[in-house]
């Protein structure tokens, strides 16, 4: 019971995690195959919307698809949870200097792509991520926007990286504004930053992660209540699915690694691996939004920080003195080399649990989503049907094959973290044995 | 000729990977073949290592990805 209601709490500081940053937000790969710009230029086949300027002079026509964009809009995370033809308004809680919104995203009334087609408190969604309106002549409350096109995207040059970025601009009554991003913790470096608001809503992955809080808990409580009731005897339903693996990781990960104290941190390690073997499993299911969790850095960096915690905080008098004063090594090496590289290493080794997760995740969701755009590419948007379908067969056999390989890579990433993090607080604790 | 560089960077991160993961690969095998029952053991750390190996693969192409 002790165990149990550890877990619980661990999961539950797993699952309310602001989602500070978000990696993929339209920013450093559109000028691969971007075909946008800005003065009306038309393309040559497949494009039956033709040329279409917006009230404000830009050039708004369909361009051809971009499959890293594509790739990009299905890997992040959004307002909005999509599954298949369905979409249901997920809450929106934002803060700004105008105090905090909270309301429903269904208030923007999205078109199936995410675009809203209103702006509430000059707030307005593009491809199922709120945008704010910065400047301060833009009406607040619910305002209709003017149709197909007044919320529009430009490429520009970033004056102080050198790179293109993409700015989200709204054209109302004639007059163009910008739209911001959310703010991000990346301190500017995946092209976030601080920006004019915080986007601390119930978002898709926060969505999953309750989700999947609520059925892990529910199924091992109910696993261990069963433990309870059939003592001695064997293991039925559930149980005798969960024990295989439970024991497995008992055997395998925590007793050889955490040393002699392995009960007192079985149950992080434990919440560890399922948590994350869920979610990698249910950003695995397709058609259910693709709700990428794992392949987020910003619950990646949660989870490296709680190892990180975990292992410092109960790290011994031997660790410590190993860490900051290596014993048997000469003083001039300490000061200069050892020691650096050692406190380096403290902070590298949850920055590598971190992005190893999230690129192993990332990695296998991109190639999926680009596996099937690629009937795109080769249909030409529409144009060249009978290679689209042609392309189809050996794109979905392809998409199998990735996402069998994308089972095993669930399996084993979500093994790999507690079995580095069970190493990290096995040496952490061990005793000294000279 | 935009983005090119960073493919290239991404090709040579993978060139590292698939020689470290070869390796284990190979030594996994000669391994089992000198000692057949051990095959459990020894596969669950070839896969532990190939998993290792992979992330710092990974890492570089995703930094290639969106820094490049």
């Amino acid at each position: 019971m002790h165990k149990i209601k550890i877990f619980i709490i661990v999961l539950l500081a797993f699952s309310f995690q602001l989602d500070a940053k978000d990696t993929a937000d339209n920013n450093s790969l559109d000028q691969v195959t971007e075909q946008h710009d800005d003065q009306g230029h038309s393309h040559q086949e497949g494009d039956d919307h033709g040329d279409h300027t917006n009230a404000c002079g830009y050039d708004v026509s369909e361009t051809e698809f971009n499959p890293g964009k594509t790739a990009f809009h299905h890997i992040s995370d959004q307002n909005i949870y999509s599954i298949g033809p369905w979409h249901f308004p997920l809450p929106c809680i934002l803060k700004s200097d105008q105090g905090w919104d909270m309301f429903s995203s269904s208030k923007f009334h999205a078109d199936y792509h995410g675009t809203g087609e209103y702006a509430y408190n000059r707030y307005v969604i593009y491809e199922g991520q709120v945008r704010k309106i910065t400047d301060e002549s833009f009406p607040m409350g619910l305002v209709e926007l003017e149709g197909h096109g007044s919320l529009f995207t430009q490429d520009i040059l970033d004056q102080e990286t050198g790179k293109d970025k993409t700015l989200v601009y709204l054209c109302h009554g004639g007059n163009v504004y910008q739209c911001d991003n959310k703010s991000y913790a990346d301190g500017g470096f995946l092209g976030g930053g601080v920006s004019s608001f915080y986007d601390f809503s119930i978002t898709k992955n926060v969505f999953t992660m309750l989700l999947v809080f609520i059925l892990l808990a529910w199924m091992f409580i109910g696993i261990a209540k069963t433990y309870k009731r059939r003592e001695g005897q064997a293991p039925t339903g559930l149980q005798g699915f969960i024990e295989p693996i439970f024991v497995f990781i008992q055997d395998e990960v925590c007793k050889p690694f955490l040393g002699h104290k392995w009960e007192r941190f079985t149950p992080f390690i434990m919440s560890l691996f399922f948590f994350i073997l869920a979610l990698n499993l249910f950003g695995q299911i397709p058609f259910l939004g693709g709700s990428n969790v794992t392949g987020n850095l910003s619950f990646t960096l949660v989870l490296a920080v709680f190892a990180f915690i975990v292992t410092n905080i109960n790290g011994n008098k031997h660790y410590w003195s190993h860490v900051l004063w290596m014993p048997g090594v000469p003083a001039v090496l300490k000061i200069f080399i050892i020691t650096p590289v050692e406190i380096m290493g403290l902070f590298i080794k949850p920055l590598t649990l971190m992005l190893r997760l999230f690129g192993n995740i990332t990695a296998g969701h991109m190639v999926i989503v680009i596996f099937v755009g690629l009937i795109f590419i080769f249909g030409e948007n529409g144009a060249n049907a009978g290679a689209a379908w042609g392309t189809s067969i050996g794109s979905v056999l392809l998409t199998l094959f990735m996402m069998a390989i994308e089972l095993l890579v669930a399996f084993i990433q979500a093994f790999v973290f507690a079995i580095l993090t069970a190493s990290y607080i096995g040496a952490a604790t061990e005793e000294a044995h000279h | 000729m935009t983005g090119s560089l960073a493919a290239i960077g991404a090709g040579l991160a993978v060139i590292g990977a698939g020689i470290g993961i070869g390796m284990i690969g190979a030594r996994a095998m000669e391994a089992i073949a000198r000692q057949p029952e051990a095959v459990g053991d020894i596969r669950a750390n070839m896969i532990l290592m190939a998993a290792l190996v992979e992330g710092a693969a990974l890492i570089a192409i995703l930094l290639a990805f969106f820094v490049g």
